[in-house]
């Protein structure tokens, strides 16, 4: 089985790389920090025993951890055939992890960005191989969500999307096809959802609960929009949101300042004890 | 807060959805409150809480459903543990 890297041992990492290895990939995890890898192994671990709580299947974690290495630096993803970057959602830290993959990595290694929001062409462009570059929006817990965002760049070649495709299949995702643009499919409709849901707060059209109460009661949606936001973090919607904007510089996208004020006041959603809710 | 098992968890568990109405008897799943996050939070709460460690043959849907069945499994475990 092909060598598969997956950079930054983060949130997103992490769950890419327990999904890539209970579906039978050999992986090596990559990070800058060897404490950071440690407890990515836990976590993998702790989420491995949680599996059949979660309707998932019944894993074992050391046939799991078996499969993964571990690496400080990403000279330890040079033999990989495809590397999952998923470091921090944030240009100049994706643009210098790229540089530096460009140069460890074989020409026919294809590089996966797993982002919601920096555009494909752009990050391929500061690469030499701008169509072994693809995109995919994974969603979080990875290895529970059946699907994901599969984004082609400018000069994506439809052999690196197919094979793209072959591997997230392999991984149990249905990919999904959409367009580079900023937001792509789903945080362009989420977060205009949140921003909007935030707005009718604001404006004491109705409570959190009551707008939340409309999506899960007469939609029949599993959480609201406002819970969601909880969820997420309060200041990662405001930013997300704000990131829309300035991209799209459309009014459409304009930040409702509840979301502000309440970034500013730390109500930062579950994380911080307190967002739309109050949690204990 | 609860001196019982039953009325712990379920503190707990009202804590996180201040939201919802919620008794001891009713399905926490099947009301579609429980994701992945929360999942690891509930059991991480119920083995510290109760000092018990749950086996994973036990970390079953049907043993977390509400906050009966997982009073019963803390007893269970107490039990094996005694």
């Amino acid at each position: 089985m092909a060598l598969i890297g997956v950079i930054g041992a983060g949130v997103m990492g992490v769950g890419v790389a327990q999904n890539l290895a209970q579906t039978g990939h050999d992986v090596v995890l990559v990070d800058k920090d060897e404490q950071i890898l440690k407890e990515a192994l836990e976590t993998i671990a702790r989420n491995a025993r949680m599996s059949r709580l979660m309707g998932g299947p019944a894993l074992d974690a050391d046939e799991i951890l078996s499969r993964i290495t571990t690496s400080v630096g990403v000279g330890g993803a040079a033999e990989a055939e495809v590397v999952i970057e998923n470091v921090t959602e944030n240009w100049e830290v994706k643009r210098a992890v790229h540089e530096e993959l460009d140069k460890v990595c074989g020409p026919d290694t294809v590089f996966v960005v797993n982002t919601s929001a920096i555009p494909i062409t752009k990050m391929a462009s500061i690469t030499q191989r701008p169509d072994k570059v693809v995109g995919v929006h994974f969603m979080n817990p990875v290895p529970a969500k059946p699907a994901c965002e599969l984004i082609p760049g400018f000069h994506t070649s439809t052999e690196t999307v197919e094979r793209t495709r072959d591997l997230l299949k392999a991984m149990g995702k249905k990919a999904i096809d959409v367009k580079d643009a900023c937001g792509f499919v789903s945080n362009r409709v989420l977060m205009l959802t949140v921003n909007e849901a935030a707005y009718l707060v604001h404006e004491g059209v109705a409570t959190a609960e009551s707008v939340d109460e409309v999506f899960r009661s007469c939609f029949g949606h599993p959480m609201g929009p406002l819970e969601t936001a909880d969820l997420i973090g309060v200041d990662t919607i405001l930013y997300s949101v704000e990131v829309l904007y300035e991209h799209y510089a459309d009014s459409k996208y304009r930040p409702c300042p509840l979301l502000k004020q309440m970034t500013d006041a730390g109500l930062h959603g579950r994380k911080s004890g307190r967002g739309f809710y109050t949690y204990n | 807060m609860s001196n019982t098992a039953q009325g712990q968890i379920l503190d707990f568990v009202r804590g996180r959805f201040p939201q919802a109405e919620l008794d001891a008897a009713q399905d926490i799943f099947a009301l579609g409150f429980v994701n992945s996050l929360f999942a690891m939070e509930l059991v991480m709460f119920v083995e510290k809480t109760f000092g018990v460690t749950i086996p994973n043959d036990e970390l079953r849907i049907d043993n977390f459903r509400t906050a009966d069945s997982m009073a019963e499994l803390v007893d269970r475990l107490a039990r094996v543990a005694a």
